[in-house]
């Protein structure tokens, strides 16, 4: 099997590392060989944080090479770009959450914020294949990750992983009432 | 839910997905460590946090984390000369910390055992430089295993606390940031508790241990000569791995990420040269890697960093005259950042372009996304107190940093800061800018775990010598930076409750005679503090207060009654001065093309900092939001 790389990317707080350790499990649960690595402490702060998955028998360093990625997933607009001009592979997939947390040379007036629309012209000039995903009635902004793994599941963006295998792989990471929550509303987007 | 921490107790050998630092936890438990320290620090605090998983009743070993990686160090050096296998952990720059008592380490008979877990940083991920800490393993005889992945990690801690427990030497396990936190499906054997024996075994006919000028030298002999019985039996180790692709022309010799990063370089350009894969790293197996130079035309020496090996390799193969080509690093490049598959592939490209794979070309299509500089939290009480101190300070006066969350006020919009060093610099740093100097008045700043760390030698010396500084303390009551570890003014340890030492009852001890306190928060009042302060000759104090903003809204989050809150902006009375978002820059504000200001739902936290800095008033108190959950 030919080596399938996500990189992940998104704004510390977020909850990037939950959802990259969920697609993680969920591919050891579907029977594959699978290793990552996360970015762990000064980046966490409202900086870019990034994490790597690499699935297939002949992988070995966790980190996924630069334009190497068949996937990339992003929480966050601007990310999902930056992400995927760096990241993603000749035809490749990027799907992203679509929320904007403004970098400061937004908020200082200097640079424009990026658009849904200069998402969509960037991925069509470079044949990237687009997932967007928004949910207005999300329980709380803090499941963005759960509604992007969703997507993810329903549009089988990682070959071999199904809904129950990211079903046990939440139920590996967390319990009771977030659990609850986060399932309920993953199998609602899935099925919809 | 998986428990990790019953995994980790585990009686039956298992497979697990874990990170490399959580890996090396179930091989301290199986190795039978008895004594762990450390201090918190990139990449290796996530150890401490599968500790913390599992119940102190329930660890097989005591583990502290110690005011600083010397102390952290000490404690584990007398653990171990007491008969307990120990280990201290901590991040690369700690080793410099740490360095006055470590380089003493293999003087002395360690008859319990000892592992040194660095955590290397190459590529600077979370540490002020890259530096290679071979250099102090060789500088102090300190054999080194070095990993490539969390299985490794955990095999060779096995090895590490084996020969340490043989030889009765110190042993570092150096790991690199990625390896620390690298995922994957570990294997681990079974393992059976034993109790632990509490007869101690400190005995000074098993020294001496006072290194004292004439004693020093048969001490020294001793630790050469365990070096060379070290060499020698890195020969014959079975984690040294050969790859042997029957390539006579060429070879390579590597160890740690880099390995894993020409494997993936090699099966995308389809190469085949001999590998040999090092487990110890220092001191080198001399035979081992002389019969695999004599075997080769030509070998590429594959090494992050520094060149130590390079070096080493290129003297043995001098001293027995072996006639084969050695590629090295060759220009300043090879020297600097993580040897990524990206990286690798450039370096082999230069000697065998046929054995890289090939670097992409940028996308077909740009587009310029605004860089994300990393920043403080929203409500981060940092923020509060940079603008609140701005006001008080000319912007001729000199501003020095410190180590912590504070460090990112260097960054615009705040400037706060125009030097920094290492933990505790700034007082000492300070002292000296203050000297021949009539006209910049100077401010250093500090957190409360870095002043129990190295503050205190600093602000002893301003007192004893009289400089003329002002200090701002910024007492948040945790190690914010790392994950929110416990200190000395925590009133709490890793283990249990304790009496707080204050960081004032500790300057009031030393005789600090103009020390101010105020909330963080309390902007106008820290603007005025400061202001008295800097204005007495002398040395003075500014305690800036307040429980760190993320670790407390975290704690009430998990409460039942808990009510989500945040600001809102009344856009009639907002006339658009843009103090919120641009000067103060919460990155809660959000900043629309027309130039009105809005709030981002998902960000706020609901503080209220920010009702102080509109001049207008027109952001509104913090109110409940509405159906969350």
């Amino acid at each position: 099997m030919k080596p399938f790389n996500i990189y992940l990317s998104g704004v510390g707080g977020q909850g990037i590392g939950l959802i990259s350790e969920i697609i993680l499990r969920a591919a050891d649960r579907a029977g594959l060989k699978a290793i990552g690595v996360d970015t762990h402490g000064l980046a966490q702060r409202g900086g870019i944080v990034s994490s790597h998955i690499r699935i297939g028998e002949d992988v070995h360093s966790p980190l996924v090479s630069k334009r190497k990625a068949d996937l990339v997933i992003s929480l966050e607009r601007h990310e999902a770009v930056r992400a995927a001009s760096e990241y993603l592979a000749d035809k490749g997939s990027l799907v992203y959450y679509n929320t904007s947390w403004q970098p400061l040379p937004v908020r200082l007036n200097k640079a424009q914020e990026i658009s849904v629309q200069q998402v969509a012209d960037f991925c069509q000039k470079c044949e990237y294949q687009l997932f967007e995903v928004h949910h207005a009635d999300l329980p709380d902004p803090r499941m963005q990750n759960i509604a992007l793994l969703a997507a993810i599941c329903r549009n089988n963006l990682v070959a071999g992983l199904a809904a129950s295998h990211y079903e046990q792989a939440m139920g590996d990471l967390m319990s009771g009432k977030m659990l609850d929550a986060n399932l309920k509303l993953f199998n609602r987007l899935v099925s919809h | 839910m998986k428990n990790f921490a019953d995994m980790l107790l585990s009686r039956e050998a298992f497979s697990e997905i874990v990170m490399g630092n959580t890996a090396v936890v179930r091989a301290m438990i199986e190795a039978k460590t008895r004594v762990v320290t450390s201090y918190p620090g990139s990449p290796t605090p996530e150890i401490a946090s599968a500790i913390a998983g599992i119940k102190p009743e329930d660890r097989p070993f005591y583990f502290e984390f110690s005011t600083n990686e010397k102390v952290a160090t000490e404690v584990a050096y007398g653990a171990s000369v007491n008969g307990h296998l120990s280990t201290v952990f901590f991040k690369s720059v700690g080793l410099n910390v740490a360095a006055d008592t470590f380089v003493q380490l293999s003087l002395m008979n360690l008859i319990g055992g000892m592992v040194v877990i660095l955590g290397d940083d190459p590529g600077a991920n979370s540490s002020q430089n890259e530096q290679d800490n071979r250099h102090l393993a060789r500088l102090s005889y300190t054999p080194i295993f070095e990993p490539a992945d969390p299985q490794e990690v955990y095999h060779y801690y096995l090895a590490a606390a084996r020969l340490s427990q043989q030889l009765h030497i110190p042993v570092i396990l150096r790991l690199t940031t990625h390896v620390c936190h690298a995922k994957q499906k570990v294997s681990f054997a079974a393992w059976q508790p034993t109790d632990i024996d509490r007869t101690p075994a400190f005995d000074v006919n098993n020294g001496p241990y006072m290194p004292l000028t004439s004693l020093v030298f048969p001490m020294k002999r001793r630790a050469l000569n365990n070096l060379r019985q070290v060499a020698e039996m890195n020969d014959k180790d079975q984690l040294n791995r050969l790859i042997d692709n029957k390539n006579r022309r060429q070879g390579i010799i590597t160890f740690g990420l880099p390995f894993l990063s020409l494997l993936d370089t090699l099966a995308e350009s389809g190469g085949k040269p001999d590998i040999l894969k090092l487990a110890m790293i220092y001191p080198l197996p001399n035979q081992l890697i002389a019969d695999f130079l004599t075997s080769h035309e030509e070998v590429v020496i594959l090494e992050e960093l520094d060149d130590l090996m390079e070096s080493e390799i290129k003297r043995l193969a001098f001293e027995r005259q072996i006639k084969v080509k050695i590629h090295g690093k060759t220009d300043i490049e090879s020297w600097v950042g993580e040897y990524t598959a990206d990286k690798v592939a450039g370096l082999l490209a230069a000697v065998w372009p046929e054995m890289a794979a090939k670097p992409q070309p940028a996308p077909a299509f740009s587009v310029t996304v605004p860089p994300r500089p990393a920043q403080m939290c929203p409500g981060c009480g940092h923020r509060s107190a940079f603008h609140a101190v701005k006001q008080a300070l000319a912007e001729t006066d000199i501003k020095v940093a410190d180590i912590g969350c504070h460090t990112l006020g260097f960054m615009p919009p705040y400037n706060m800061w125009q030097l920094l060093m290492c933990m505790g610099a700034s007082t000492g740093i300070g002292a000296g800018m203050s000297l021949c100097n009539d006209s910049r008045r100077v401010v250093c700043f500090l957190g409360d775990s870095t002043f129990f760390h190295a503050g205190i030698p600093g602000i002893i010396n301003a007192l004893f010598n009289k400089h003329n500084i002002t200090l701002i303390l910024m007492e948040n009551g945790t190690t914010a930076m790392t994950g929110h570890q416990d200190h000395a003014a925590s009133g709490r340890n890793f283990n249990q409750e304790t009496e707080k030492i204050p960081v004032r009852s500790v300057l009031e001890g030393l005789g600090v005679k103009n020390i101010f306190e105020v909330d963080t928060y309390q902007q106008q009042k820290l603007t005025d503090m400061v202001k008295e302060a800097v204005a007495i000759e002398g040395f003075s104090v500014v305690i800036a207060k307040h429980a760190c903003m993320l670790k407390l809204m975290r704690e009430q989050r998990r409460k039942e009654s808990f009510q989500a809150k945040m600001v809102s902006i009344d856009q009639t009375t907002c006339n658009k001065a843009h103090v919120c978002v641009s000067a103060f820059a919460c990155p809660t504000f959000v900043m629309h093309e027309d130039g009105s200001v809005d709030v981002n739902p998902d960000l706020c936290i609901g503080d209220g900092s920010c009702l102080q800095t509109c001049p207008t008033k027109a952001i509104q108190r913090p109110e409940s939001r509405k159906g969350e959950i």
